[in-house]
């Protein structure tokens, strides 16, 4: 049978299989296995069946312990059900991994094997999660590559179904989930020929059905459980010899032979590696290359982990193994060995004692890790480990890729060493996320992997930062297999798509010579070698390499694509990689835009095609001097100023060189420090805005908007302005409560701006003769980036305004106060960050953050660098995350610790009383802290006390100083997304609202779950088009406020910024002075909106207006004195839901999908926005009045 | 009594068109209009901008974002097939055309020549009985000269005359330096017939906001002033079908300006602000007003006070003008 070849990726591959074979998904978004979740839903919504001709029920779930819930039940009622997932998400579903493996029920999840979280968490590949779940019974099939993952998937399914033992098919997250290769699509036949009607039957009919009744879920006593447990022993002995033919039936129908365990060279190697997972292809190609240079080196790939069969183990070893490398991707901290490297051991023993021992001698077996956190896995390193096993006595334990210099586990190892012939197209392609360089290199990947009988490979790598990240396209393509499951460190093709990115790290790096380099620029093929630096123009004359130069930015302006250059580029790596003829390439570029576009238009089809043409005849070569001419160097990572250890450690993640820091050079337990945003500039934006004094009315509307903390208002002396640089601007302090001579500055951080523009959409004052001309507008960043260095540099030196002087509950003075969350990686135009750095302006000194996992977690914590920062005092948010779902809980946590210590430092300075003094003692356990002042005296009232209490130096005294912080308020503020608040986490936020304590909880709320890309939660509203979704979703929005409303004690805000925001400065503020739970809950725009993130505010506004979202406070306090406790801050609606929500995509989009269902939808939303209005209008209006 | 009338080549029962408008958008909406005597209509328009622009936007909506962070590659599900713009009036089209019996005239609305020029065959391919162009130029480069903006129309006629079969109608402004000239070279081209006039929205200004804002008038019948002497003094001067749009809320109102020499008059405002049931009261109203002056047939009066068949030839030129100014000077009491 000739099968279609694609280009896929893991996650797609494993989807494909498991929405042919199952009848129910159940899903939960979590990285790296959200895609295979998009997807089936993505198939059932385009109206795909499964190979028994019917559409498989998707349905998203509020975690993952949920899924594994609804899976379970699915189960049990006899449909074939799947699930995705990864990493924690897997964990969650562990308790009923063992359920359904004790009930022997037949299933397979799909999991893109991530790594844990520990001291930090991690969303990239290795084993750890897949290896927590070993003890549940469930069978473990590993795949190594993309079209293992399709092979695999099927073959696990047919497995479970003849064995009764539940399934985990995995693969390596990012690497095989994420890697896009062509591979030969299994058919419908084939997978027909995998799986017999007669299974799917018995699995139906082991289902629950009140026509022949059974009970199961029994509780078992002392008297039977273990017996019980004992029942299940045949099936798991049955298992691996049926997984075994199953594997032979697929090589029947495929061709395609895989064994339990397939061991890979001579049969009489001597040295071996045992792994599993992606890291055996590598191997494979590195004992290739090895044994052809006149080695013996052999591998043994372990597919099928659990059940592990000892003699389907030994029998594929050959008898003279003398050495045994077994790499584990995960760590088990205090364990014997990884558990590979148990397991195989075990099999040793076992086989020498039950007598089934095939070997001359016991080999020296040796356990390693390598690859956590899709750390690297080169030839180099296996070739090490290899020479490793020449040794008498290999290092035990050993690690690979990384320096330990503190328990000296690493080997060396060689980065020279390579592998790889000379005739692979090798390519790296550096863009930026914002300019399709990804999007256009899967379609070059599908155009050269469908169009010619290459092998073609695409592995992408993404920045930590949400906004002006950088992407490198690792690209390969040639004649054979290709099995390099690691980046590409020597390229033969360079492309550089964005000219800024030759001065953030050195693009040619990785050239080889004779390499072909592209270059994106705006200059010239004769201009452009006197702008190059010489590390550029050394490279280009050593390595000899060939230099193409484009402007894409023009041939795209004048083509009519704006900013897209994706086409452009691509069609310049065609026509000089040589891949294919330039006319055959520029065919099938035609031929993709065609297929891509049509249906958009023959204007659009047109454009491109127009782009495509002209990118040839734009493409110039450069004639390469011989002299060097250029300026030395690339910038500094970060200034000369920064601490030592941001210069050390931190300067070398962001450098690029974070794989080269050693082991002492780590925290040992995730502890970082804070505020080093700072140090790192990263001149993304392109425009930033300018302040004019003269129109500025100075509301500080801008600081309040700004997600960046990047345009900052202060108040100074005008003596502070002595020296001062040349090009700063200030003007006369508005406001009778600024002393004469006092001056206000607005300064841009221009280093530090993404340019997203909400600043100056919000500004308010307009020039009067000039009305386009506002107090700030944009420009280029480039020619004011020294300037406004300076201006930058001076304006932190000028004093902060005194705390004690500024009216905090408003929005022209909260702005005054000193942001400590600053410069984070997200999103140019974020709506949440603005919330965020409000809270830190109010209450940072005193802050202590739970943070659920989410974008306010990326952006909060994802190094290289943090933003959330000190005051000159050293002061700040300390800031922490535990998990996605039990943030709430978390935060409770730090309110139990804070109480419980500040009851026992009154206790001990009761105690102590006679030495401190009654009546210090008495007014600080006594002391009212309602307000900024109040807590500053206590905290003086404190240090007086500690200063007595330090010199005492006893027992007691010593136990009084390690608590008495907690003497002093301290601010709990537990924050997340409306997927940890509305979905997983939200029965740990409702019992935390139930406990009364006092925490402050922040819910960011997109209505959607942005970090992992867009799917639907609870808070999505109605109609709205989101992942999970895809034809809108059916049900409204839950009120989450009203909710929290019902239990009385409960302070609740309801807020929108853009549309009003004094009451949110004012809803903050009460937040935190209630002393019991309050709850906030903050309208935020987003990317996953579809909308401009520049109007983001504008969009508060009409969500307001049209009472789609409405703005209230219920403040139990006023209930105590007798008033009616909620607020009703909106006004009454005066415009249509329509009017808002068809300015984003997510509904517009259903618009085009199905009319009729959006209008429907839209009209729904405007009935109950109305409806809540009134109804909230109506309990706002309620007299509280004893009478 | 006749009251049928052809408009390029269409038989129609009665020269009331109801124009492009919100109202002829949906099936259900044409289907009341039909039932009330419209014998054609003008579909809502199909723009430029919907074509070239809407769908990058979406497009770039949907795109934005994605491929820049690891955990979030794409932010809208890729299930489904969307309906771009112009696909959904295609769409609506065939079914219009399908649910109706009269004819259906579709409208491209557009002003620079482009790809979007494309969607007339598409149009005719979905059914329609004719086509409007509404070519709707404000020009605001101070160096394209009124040569090139009249060139911008033959330009686009030219090239749809010569890619589609059904009728074309060209709607144009009345701002031209010479509307006569305009009018012939748009006949050289091809046009079947002149629709007279767009009506141009001039925005005003929000003092509050201190913003402009769109505003919608509706007209009123002394607005058929304009076409009515425009298509008095193009008829018979030029080889074309004139439609009179602009003002039409009375059979008076269709009188004049059939008499000046239009060959369908159009409906919006009037229909807006009466009702479907408006078409019914004028059509029933043209024949007690042809009864009562005995006329057979809306043929026999059409082009009757155009400017060659004006009794009074010189009031629809100049010398109007300065009678006017005359009359309002004598019973000026200032």
């Amino acid at each position: 049978m000739t099968r279609k070849m694609v280009t896929i990726d893991g996650n797609d591959a494993a989807a494909y299989i498991a929405h042919k074979t199952n009848e129910i998904c159940a899903i939960y978004p979590i990285t790296p296995s959200s895609n295979m979740g998009e997807l089936a839903d993505a198939f059932s919504a385009q109206g795909r069946t499964n190979i028994w001709g019917t559409i498989p029920t998707v349905e998203a779930m509020q975690s993952e312990g949920g899924a594994a819930g609804a899976v379970h039940g699915a189960l049990q009622t006899g449909a074939l059900t799947t699930t995705f997932t990864a990493s924690q998400g897997l964990l969650l579903m562990i308790p009923n991994m063992y359920k359904i493996a004790g009930e022997l029920t037949s299933t397979v999840f799909h999991v893109s094997a991530r790594s844990l979280a520990a001291q930090a968490l991690s969303i990239f590949g290795d084993h750890s999660d897949v290896m927590s779940t070993r003890a549940t019974g469930w069978a473990m099939l590993a795949a190594n590559s993309v079209q293992e993952v399709m092979d695999s998937a099927l073959i696990a399914q047919s497995s479970t179904l003849q064995t009764r033992v539940p399934f985990i098919h995995f693969f390596d997250g990012f690497r095989t989930s994420h890697e896009v290769m062509k591979i030969e699509q299994l058919e419908d036949e084939d997978i027909r020929g995998m799986i017999d009607d007669e299974w799917v039957i018995a699995h139906r009919n082991r289902g629950m059905n009140p026509n022949r009744p059974v009970l199961r879920g029994t509780a078992q006593n002392p008297d039977v459980y273990f017996q019980g447990r004992e029942t299940v022993n045949p099936y798991y002995e049955a298992a691996p010899e049926l997984v075994q033919k199953t594997m032979d039936r697929f090589a029947k129908i495929t061709g395609r032979q895989y064994h339990l365990f397939d061991y890979v060279g001579p049969e009489d190697a001597e040295r071996i590696i045992i792994i599993m997972g992606s890291g055996a292809e590598t191997v494979e190609e590195t004992i290739n290359h090895m044994n052809a240079s006149g080695e013996k080196v052999g591998m043994l790939k372990v597919r099928l982990f659990r059940p592990f069969s000892i003699k389907h183990f030994i029998s594929a070893l050959p008898a003279s193994v003398k050495k045994i490398a077994v790499l584990d991707r995960t760590k088990e901290p205090g364990g014997a060995g990884e558990p590979m490297y148990q397991d195989v051991i075990t099999a040793f023993a076992e086989a020498k004692i039950e007598d089934y021992y095939q070997f001359e001698e016991m080999p020296n077996i040796v356990g390693g890790r390598y690859g956590l956190s899709s750390k690297e896995f080169t030839p180099a390193m296996i070739k090490t480990i290899y020479d490793e096993l020449n040794s008498a006595r290999p290092k035990n334990h050993f690690t690979i890729g990384i320096n330990d210099d503190v328990s000296h586990t690493s080997l060396d190892y060689d980065p020279e060493y390579r592998t790889v012939k000379g005739e692979v197209f090798r390519g790296l392609f550096y863009g930026l996320g914002s300019d399709g360089t990804v999007g256009a290199n899967k379609n070059s990947i599908k155009i050269i992997g469908e169009g010619t009988d290459n092998f073609a490979q695409g592995h992408f790598v993404y920045d930590s930062k949400k906004s002006g990240s950088t992407t490198t396209s690792h690209l390969r393509f040639g004649k054979d297999k290709i099995q390099s499951t690691y980046l590409i460190d020597k390229a033969n093709f360079i492309a550089c798509h964005q000219y800024e990115l030759l001065e953030q790290f050195d693009v040619l790096s990785k050239a080889e010579e004779g390499a072909t380099f592209l270059l994106n620029s705006h200059l010239s093929k004769d201009e452009i070698w006197g702008a190059l630096s010489r590390v550029y123009q050394k490279q280009i004359i050593d390595k000899k390499l060939k230099f193409y130069v484009i402007n894409a930015v023009k041939v795209a302006q004048e083509t009519g694509m704006g900013m897209r250059i994706n086409t452009i580029m691509q069609t310049c790596f065609f026509a000089i990689s040589g891949i294919l003829s330039k006319e055959e390439s520029i065919a099938k570029i035609k031929d993709s835009i065609k297929k891509t576009y049509s249906k958009k238009g023959e204007a659009v089809v047109e454009k491109n095609f127009h782009a495509v043409d002209q990118s040839v005849s734009n493409l110039f070569q450069v004639d390469v001097p011989t002299t060097l001419n250029g300026s030395d160097a690339l910038r500094l990572i970060v200034p000369e100023a920064a601490p030592e250890f941001v210069q050390k450690v931190t300067a070398e993640i962001i450098a690029g060189r974070g794989d080269d820091l050693p082991v002492s050079a780590m925290p040992n337990d995730g502890t970082w420090p804070t505020a080093t945003t700072q140090w790192e500039k990263r001149n993304i934006a392109l425009e930033v805005p300018v302040w004019e004094p003269d129109i500025c009315i100075q509301c500080n509307k801008c600081a309040m908007v700004c997600p960046h903390a990047a345009i900052r208002p202060k108040i100074a002396d005008e003596k502070a302005f002595d020296g001062s640089p040349a090009t700063i601007k200030h003007v006369n302090a508005r406001g009778k409560e600024w002393e004469a001579g006092s001056e206000y500055i607005l300064q841009v951080a221009v280093e530090d701006c993404t340019g997203c523009n909400l600043c100056v959409e919000i500004c308010p004052a307009r020039d009067k003769s000039n009305l386009s001309r506002k107090a700030i507008n944009m420009a280029d960043q480039r020619p004011l980036r020294e300037a406004e260095r300076a201006n930058w540099d001076f304006f932190l030196d000028l004093p902060e305004v005194d705390r004690d002087n500024i009216k905090h509950a408003s929005v022209k003075g909260s702005q005054l106060l000193q942001p400590l969350f600053e410069f984070s990686g997200a999103c140019v135009g974020c709506g949440e960050t603005p919330y965020v750095k409000l809270t830190s302006q109010l209450f940072g000194d005193r802050m202590v953050i739970a943070n659920a996992t989410g974008c306010s977690s990326i952006y909060g914590g994802n190094l290289p660098t943090t933003p959330w920062a000190t005051n000159d005092a050293g002061r700040g948010p300390t800031w922490n995350n535990s998990l996605f779902e039990d943030n709430a809980e978390f935060g409770l946590g730090y309110r139990l610790t804070i109480d419980k210590h500040q009851v026992h430092a009154a206790e001990l300075m009761t105690l102590l009383k006679d030495d401190i003094g009654a009546e210090l003692v008495a007014s600080i356990a006594n002391a009212s802290q309602a307000n900024e002042p109040e807590i500053f005296e206590q905290r003086m009232r404190v240090k007086q006390m500690t200063d007595i209490v330090e010199k005492l130096d006893t027992p007691l005294s010593r136990q009084l100083l390690s608590v008495a912080d907690n003497l002093v308020k301290k601010s709990v503020w537990i924050m997340g997304g409306d997927g940890w608040a509305y979905d997983i986490g939200y029965g740990g936020l409702d019992h935390v609202l139930a406990s009364g304590k006092n925490v402050n909880i922040l819910v960011l709320d997109t209505e959607v779950y942005s970090n992992t890309g867009g799917q639907k939660s609870k808070a999505t509203p109605l109609g709205a088009v989101a992942k999970f979704a895809a034809a809108g979703k059916p049900s409204g929005k839950k009120d989450l406020g009203m909710m929290a409303m019902s239990y009385k004690n409960v302070y609740v805000a309801s807020v929108a910024m853009g549309s009003n925001d004094a009451q949110t400065v004012r809803a903050f503020m009460e937040a935190e002075a209630y002393e019991g739970p309050s709850l906030i809950i903050a309208y935020s725009q987003c990317i996953a909106h579809g909308i401009d993130m520049a109007k983001g505010m504008d969009q508060q506004k009409l969500a307001v207006e049209s009472a789609y979202w409405t703005l209230y406070r219920y403040n139990p306090m006023l209930a105590i004195e007798g008033k009616n406790p909620l607020t009703l801050d909106s006004k009454p609606p005066k415009k249509h839901v329509r009017e808002y929500a068809m300015n984003e995509t997510r509904f517009s989009i259903l618009s085009r999908i199905d009319p009729e269902l959006s209008a429907k939808y839209i009209e729904a939303s405007d009935v109950a926005a109305k409806e809540k209005y009134e109804y909230y209008a109506k309990l706002a209006a309620i007299s509280y009045d004893e009478a | 009594m006749r009251l049928s009338t052809n408009y390029m080549g269409l038989e129609l029962k009665n020269p009331l068109v109801p124009s492009a408008s919100p109202l002829t958008e949906k099936l259900d909406k044409i289907k009341i209009l039909e039932d009330n005597g419209a014998s054609a209509v003008v579909l809502f328009s199909l723009f430029e901008e919907q074509i070239e622009q809407e769908d990058s936007t979406i497009e770039h909506f949907m795109d934005y974002g994605t491929d820049s962070y690891a955990e979030s590659l794409s932010f809208f599900p890729q299930a489904h097939e969307y309906l771009s713009g112009p696909q959904d009036y295609l769409e609506n089209l065939r079914k219009i055309k399908e649910g109706v019996d009269i004819p259906i005239i579709a409208s491209l609305n557009g002003a620079t020549p482009g790809g979007w020029m494309q969607y007339a065959k598409k149009i005719q391919e979905a059914g329609a009985d004719g086509l409007e162009l509404n070519i709707h130029y404000l020009p605001v480069d101070f160096n394209e000269s009124s040569a090139d903006v009249e060139k911008r129309y033959t330009d686009i006629v030219s090239w749809v005359k010569s890619n589609v079969d059904i009728p074309v109608a060209v709607k144009i402004g009345s701002r031209f330096s010479s509307l006569p000239a305009m009018a012939k070279a748009l006949e050289g081209v091809g046009a079947d017939a002149l629709v007279m006039f767009n009506r141009f929205y001039h925005p005003d200004i929000d003092l509050e906001k201190l913003e402009t804002k769109r505003q919608i008038h509706l007209s009123h019948s002394r607005d058929i002033r304009l076409p009515m002497r425009w298509i008095s003094i193009l008829r018979g001067n030029v080889n074309m079908n004139f439609a009179a749009s602009g003002g039409v809320h009375s059979a008076k109102d269709v009188l004049k300006l059939v008499m000046s020499g239009a060959d369908v008059t159009m409906l919006t405002s009037g229909l807006m602000a009466y009702g479907p049931e408006l078409i019914k009261t004028i059509e029933a109203d043209l024949i007690t007003w042809m009864d009562e002056n005995e006329y057979q047939s809306i043929s026999q009066m059409k082009g009757s006070m155009s400017l060659i068949h004006s009794p009074k030839p010189q009031t629809l030129v100049r010398d109007n003008y300065m009678r006017t100014l005359l009359d309002f000077q004598a019973n000026n009491k200032f």
